[in-house]
């Protein structure tokens, strides 16, 4: 069949026509039956505009205080015990001086105490944070109040932002981690076997008006509020201690401050 | 060839007799459409205290639509973090698949799979939402 210009630029203009609006017409025709419904924020939800930590570990004593908070974390968000640290998934956990800060200026005079002394470590919830930025679903996101979020739904298990996390706080599930959770909490979901998954401030406890269950269980060494409002519980510590951030210089604005100087000879 | 009718003829309708016999074996012989229990303890209760069973929304548009009703809930709670789902009834329930779909729906074998089983879909909920311990009836 032979066809001049003229027929040819009907044929493509009407074909563009139906191509852009066709889709519109079918989806407006779809009765979905939810347009008298809605959705709102849970009221007893805590809200602020920049959550973050102060982490005071001169309250910490003993090994004990310690994994109290890690099992009350990992017991209510089905974290993985896989028991081998290539495999390993965690999203609290502790570590020496050195390596919490690892690019704080190294002294071999230092306070043997403080040294040898371990550090709770979580995710940052970072005001820039570079996980954000290289993933390349918008999997993790930053949420409006600060959280860091990771969506299991759209992880397509890339490691991007393992990569661009400069505090190790990600976790890949190299393996099906069904196996290896000792007791399911039945409210919260698994992880399935290639995807990240990170600490999330306890996104499902704010939303119902509890403090996160690290905070909850430390016995005031962890502290939660909002870093954005002056008057908040962090804020004053902050503003009243000698407290540092992990790799300040990387320019991501870790959320967790750190009150160094145990308040027991300050 | 004199006869290259006839064998395309016979070529064809061997073809469709060969290729279409699961077709016209089955006629007649529809498969029984699954049926699904709704006799949960957390359903017979609801119908004990509302006097009627019903889901966040009507039977009919649950039953062709729960898949885009699922995916906006799991939006609104992991990206906006909205939580309450207020139904076209003025109803509000906790939009979670674990705790409040499950809660009422924890027969999972007879009814999420009944369905699923039936038509060969596999959603991918289960990878890592947990079903509820149940036995198999």
């Amino acid at each position: 069949m032979s066809m001049n210009r003229r027929q040819f630029l009907k044929i493509a203009g009407v074909s563009t026509v139906l191509g852009i609006g066709g889709g519109t017409v079918i989806t407006g025709l779809r009765k979905t039956g939810l347009e008298a419904s809605q959705v709102s924020p849970d009221p007893r939800a805590l809200k602020a505009k920049r959550w973050g930590f102060v982490v005071d570990v001169s309250k910490l004593k003993s090994d004990e205080d310690y994994q109290k908070c890690i099992d009350a974390c990992h017991g209510i968000h089905n974290v993985p015990d896989i028991g081998n640290p290539k495999d390993e998934v965690k999203w609290i956990w502790k570590d020496t001086y050195e390596r919490t800060f690892p690019t704080t200026s190294e002294d071999e005079l230092m306070n043997k105490e403080l040294k040898e002394k371990k550090f709770f470590l979580f995710c940052n919830h970072c005001a820039q944070p570079a996980c954000v930025r290289v993933c390349p679903t918008k999997a993790t996101f930053k949420r409006q109040d600060g959280v860091v979020m990771q969506d299991m739904h759209r992880c397509i298990g890339c490691r991007f932002c393992m990569a661009a996390c400069p505090f190790g706080a990600r976790s890949f599930n190299y393996r099906d981690p069904r196996p290896f959770i000792k007791k399911e909490n039945m409210q919260f979901p698994t992880r399935m076997i290639g995807v990240v998954e990170k600490c999330t401030m306890c996104y499902e406890r704010l939303a119902i008006g509890q403090q996160p269950a690290c905070a909850e269980a430390s016995n005031g060494a962890i502290l939660f509020g909002d870093l954005d409002d002056p008057n908040s519980a962090v804020r004053k510590v902050i503003a009243s201690k000698f407290t540092i951030r992990r790799k300040p210089e990387l320019g991501t604005q870790p959320s967790i401050y750190y009150v160094i100087g145990g308040a027991d000879h300050a | 060839m004199k006869n290259a009718g006839t064998i395309v003829i016979v070529v064809v309708v061997g073809f469709v007799a060969f290729f279409g016999f699961p077709f016209y074996y089955n006629i007649g012989k529809a498969n029984e459409a699954p049926k699904l229990k709704f006799d949960t303890p957390a359903i017979l209760e609801w119908e004990k205290v509302n006097g009627k069973k019903e889901c966040v929304e009507p039977k009919e548009f649950m039953r062709g639509e729960h898949m885009q009703l699922l995916n906006q809930w799991r939006d609104s709670v992991v990206r906006n973090g909205d939580r309450v789902y207020v139904n076209s009834q003025g109803r509000s329930f906790t939009m979670s698949f674990q705790n409040t779909c499950m809660n009422c729906h924890s027969n999972k074998k007879d009814f999420c799979d009944k369905c699923h089983n039936y038509l060969g879909v596999k959603p991918y909920c289960w990878g890592c939402h947990i079903a509820p311990k149940e036995k198999q009836s």
